[in-house]
């Protein structure tokens, strides 16, 4: 008979308390807001980067690909916001269909990865075995191949394209995110939970529907914020090198190509815009994953802190 | 050693003059921010403890028994941790007012602290010897080339068998017992004089819990030094403590000796705990009643008495005031609004 | 340990014999037949049948396609990769020409951007919270967004437009004058090191935090140790054996970079030989290429395994 009146594991003064569960869906922005500043800049920027995409002919009538050889390298004016390019294009109006563009892309490229991963990463997570073994051991092949690499090679096989493009990344990042979603299964597996609903003699479909998938739900969440990013500089990064997306489609990354180079020494505001336009995409759609991440994993967050504990008497002494 | 007390009013007993006090903890407040507001971990807590004695703080989990102990050599991380108020008495100084420096000097050399967790205490990528001979490093208590010495001579008092070879391991491949053996270790290295041991012995078997407090024991004596028992385990607490403070909810609610704690107590709480312990000297068929609810939120405690949600004495005055720790005679303080005698 | 090391080895086989079915396949899927693309770009073919079948023979595409695949890999195993479609020379050489360019910028990015990532990584971590770690943070935030081909293309058109200064890319063999090809070397490195350090940093902060937070840091605190003490000997050590992974999980990101980098500053690498075969269709080089980059990575993440097995005293001593 144990004397104890605890159980063993005493708080530690780093750990926080557990947090009550209050319905994400209601409090969600608000402690977005409140706890996460920036994660709430990057859901802005997010959703302005959506309805530039949807409304990109309203914003832009005139077209990206008007060409006009008299108005060609005309420097930022107030009829050419950012100028126009070495045809003459409007370069603002091609940033604004750059973001349609890059929308369509990023969520069709990551919808594809998502359904990629999850299928590769519940088959193999829950089916396990044998099968678990070998989509395992082509996952690690597939792995060792650098991603641009892979991605240039795939596009030498599948010609250039905004298809192929996003078919291509959509099974690149699929094929990698299937080792998140794995562990997500197995640990989900562990539960107490699944084993006593099969015990129960509940169908497998059931269990994957009533107990995997749930679990599985705030890690793809998370994983599918960070590939849009992902996707969007992997497709900016192939136009660049002139083998993604190819022109004259309004590609942020084909905007800043190799070929304009020479006019960027004349017209430095070519080479400025669409990477600001990148770089602001990215950087928003990133700080919104990492906000979405801290809130739907807590586990990083507190600890830390040096021991030495500040000494403030509001009171006594 | 139990310090036996008279059942003669304080006033009026001839007895000997405790210890002369060697730490003295007044009003301390420890606090920690989180996203749902401050968490009074301790809440004016004081207490002293005397040169020489076993002194014990016992509570369930989170009543901040453990926090308190860091308290004392501000070992509270930052953030999100924050002293408050209080004040730390060792040898005449404020250690609440000590600069980084200074209490760092303080750590490890006057006061050492001992954790519950051997497993995960020592540092797994750091060889037992490097790890042990830190303290006396930095604190320069042995002449450099005396220091591998000190570390046998450590690890062979804490009763270590082969301890060349075991200076070269690594903490996983010793065993919880062992660890928790090299942190005594470590905790001695200096000769503190206040060793602070918070449960000691909860992660380990109960064949090992007795030789590591008895080890604990014997040699605080040997090297006259006084310690702080942390811990939960009233056997422990009997077994050991001189003295034994009972904490809930951030604070003290009743302090006597082991005699009074034991055969004498006055508070609720502390009647409960006995409740749910199993004692040997207590006739036999009787039930061990464990205290029902669980330990109030410390973020939004109750008002009035801390325990009045789960004190079977409760009365309406008790949820209204807080009760203040009162004196009931020399050694014995409790702080309740009800007047228990022996029978409940 | 030295059956650690085996066991690596061994667990090396399955997955080369994998990335190697990959290589091999992938450039096979091209959609028509391969032959009539050679056969259409083959300047010196007539475009007559017996054209096809004296190809198709010399090119061993007449047997089932694990024979095919089974010569493949062998003459890939004695360093043969093939012959340049145009140029009709080895592979291998083409590749070893190559291979120092790129691996000269891959080493000096990587050792750039652990310069910059571990120690900001570090102090971020253990002054948490403070103006320090906000900056730090929002340093590696904006070179996560930040494209490395934006960035190169920033530092070469913007130096130029203001001082007429553009960075020299006149390739001066290391061996021959170590100052002139570091000139060369240093820019093109720096913006691929910069961009690699955020996700050095970041990861190096998260390690330290988690680190941070385990009980021997706090025993280390009750010694009495300064905190310098206390994040390089406890700290430090204990993080560094998961960022060592982190090297191998940037190699391959690396690559990807090196590719853009030597784009924009013309340096005769792995990735302009790799760009050049995919504008003229090369595809024993592209296949070669892609093999010698995969294998790269595997060995770079083999290193890492044994490196970690080193530094982990649990695994030095239990396996």
């Amino acid at each position: 008979m144990s004397l104890s009146i605890q159980p063993p594991a005493a708080a530690t003064p780093a750990t926080p308390p557990r947090r009550r569960n209050r319905p994400k869906a209601l409090h969600f922005p608000r402690r977005l807001c409140k706890e996460r500043p920036l994660g709430a800049l990057g859901a802005m920027i997010c959703l302005v980067l959506l309805l530039t995409g949807l409304f990109a002919d309203v914003i832009a009538p005139e077209g990206f690909n008007a060409i006009n050889p008299i108005e060609r390298l005309k420097a930022p004016s107030a009829e050419h916001w950012l100028g126009t390019d070495q045809l003459g294009r409007d370069v603002f109006a091609r940033i604004v269909h750059g973001a349609q563009l890059s929308v369509i892309v990023a969520f069709a490229a990551t919808t594809l990865s998502i359904v990629i991963s999850a299928l590769l990463g519940i088959l193999s997570g829950y089916f396990g075995g044998r099968l678990d073994m070998i989509i395992q051991r082509l996952v690690d092949g597939w792995m060792c191949f650098p991603d641009l690499i892979l991605l240039i090679v795939a596009v030498a096989v599948l010609g250039p394209g905004t298809w192929q493009v996003i078919l291509i990344l959509g099974l690149l990042f699929g094929i990698s995110g299937s080792r998140i979603v794995r562990g997500a299964v197995l640990s989900a597996k562990q539960n107490v939970y699944v084993h006593a609903a099969q015990s129960m003699g509940a169908s497998s479909t059931r269990i994957l529907l009533k107990h995997i998938l749930p679990n599985v739900m705030a890690p793809l969440i998370v994983l599918y914020t960070t590939r849009l990013a992902a996707v969007i500089l992997a497709e900016s990064g192939l136009s660049f090198l002139g083998l993604g997306i190819p022109p004259p489609e309004p590609s942020w990354g084909g905007m800043l190509s190799l070929d304009g180079r020479s006019y960027m020494f004349q017209a430095p505001w070519l080479a400025i815009a669409p990477g600001i336009a990148l770089t602001v995409a990215v950087f928003g759609i990133n700080m919104f994953g990492d906000a979405l991440r801290d809130l739907l994993d807590p586990r990083m967050r507190g600890g830390g802190g040096r021991y030495l504990a500040r000494v403030k008497r509001t009171i006594g002494s | 050693m139990f310090t036996e007390t008279s059942m003669a009013t304080a006033e009026a007993a001839p007895r000997n003059e405790p210890a002369p006090t060697l730490l003295r903890v007044e009003n301390l407040r420890t606090v920690f921010e989180k996203d749902d507001g401050l968490v009074h971990a301790v809440n004016d807590v004081s207490f002293d403890v005397r040169r020489g004695e076993v002194l014990a703080i016992v509570g369930e989990s989170g009543s901040g028994k453990s926090i308190t102990a860091m308290s004392l050599l501000r070992l509270i991380p930052s953030p999100p941790g924050q002293i408050i108020g209080g004040q730390v008495l060792f040898d005449g100084q404020d250690l609440l007012d000590l600069s980084d420096d200074a209490i760092r000097q303080i750590r490890g050399r006057d006061i050492s602290m001992i954790f519950q967790e051997p497993m995960t205490s020592l540092n797994p990528s750091l060889r037992i010897g490097r790890q042990l001979a830190e303290p006396l490093r930095v604190h320069g208590s042995v002449p450099k080339g005396k220091v591998r010495e000190r570390c046998l001579e450590l690890l062979r008092q804490v009763r270590i068998g082969d301890p060349e070879k075991r200076l070269d391991a690594y903490p996983h491949e010793l065993s919880g017992g062992m660890r928790q053996r090299v942190m005594i270790a470590m905790g001695l290295a200096c000769l503190p004089r206040l060793i602070i041991a918070d449960e000691p012995t909860t992660a380990l078997d109960v064949t090992v819990q007795a030789q590591i407090l008895e080890l604990l024991r014997d040699i605080t004596r040997a090297n006259q030094s006084s310690m702080m028992l942390i811990t939960h385990d009233l056997g422990v607490v009997a077994r050991y403590a001189d003295r034994i403070n009972v904490m809930y909810a951030g604070r003290i609610v009743e302090r006597g000796t082991a005699h009074d704690i034991f055969h004498r107590p006055r508070h609720p709480y502390t009647v409960g705990l006995m409740a749910s312990m199993p004692r040997l000297d207590d006739a036999i068929g009787n039930r061990l009643t464990p205290i029902p609810g669980s330990p109030p939120d410390l973020s939004d405690p109750p008002s009035g008495c801390p325990f009045h949600p789960r004190c079977r004495f409760a009365q309406p005055r008790c949820k209204q005031e807080r009760p203040p720790l009162e004196r009931l005679d020399e050694e014995h303080w409790k702080a309740c609004w009800v007047n228990l005698d022996d029978t409940h | 340990m030295g059956f650690y090391v085996l066991r690596r080895l061994l667990a090396l086989i399955p997955t080369l014999f994998i990335a190697s079915v990959i290589a091999f396949t992938v450039v096979r899927l091209v959609p028509g037949d391969v032959l009539d693309l050679m056969l259409s770009e083959n300047v010196y073919s007539s475009g007559a049948p017996e054209d096809r079948a004296q190809l198709e023979q010399a090119l061993g595409l007449d047997k089932p396609l694990y024979q095919q695949y089974l010569h493949w890999a062998g003459n890939a195993l004695r360093g043969d990769l093939g012959e340049s479609l145009w140029r009709n020379t080895p592979v291998t050489g083409e590749i070893a020409a190559r291979l120092d360019v790129t691996l000269e910028l891959g080493i000096l990015a990587l050792l750039i951007a652990l310069l910059i990532g571990l120690p900001i990584g570090i102090f971020a971590a253990v002054r948490q919270e403070t103006l320090g770690d906000h900056i730090g943070r929002t340093f590696s935030i904006l070179a996560l967004a930040m494209p490395n081909f934006w960035l190169g293309t920033l530092v070469v058109i913007l130096p130029a437009l203001w001082w007429g200064w553009s960075p020299p890319n006149e390739l001066v063999p290391f061996f021959e004058n170590p100052v002139e090809n570091l000139k060369t070397f240093l820019l093109p490195s720096l913006i691929l090191g910069t961009s690699l350090s955020a996700v050095i940093m970041r990861m190096t902060r998260t390690m330290m935090l988690e680190v941070l937070r385990q009980d021997y840091i706090r025993t280390a605190w009750a010694k009495g140790l300064r905190e310098r003490r206390v994040v390089l000997m406890h700290a430090v050590k204990n993080a560094m054996i998961p960022v060592i992974t982190l090297v191998g999980i940037l190699v391959p990101i690396l690559f990807g970079g090196t590719v853009i980098i030597e784009q924009i500053f013309r340096l005769p690498g792995l990735g302009q030989l790799l760009l050049e075969a995919v504008s003229t269709r090369d595809y024993p080089i592209i296949t070669g290429v892609f093999l010698v980059t995969g294998v790269v990575v595997m060995l770079v993440n083999l290193l890492v395994d044994l490196c970690y097995g080193y530094l982990d005293p649990k695994v030095r001593y239990d396996r």
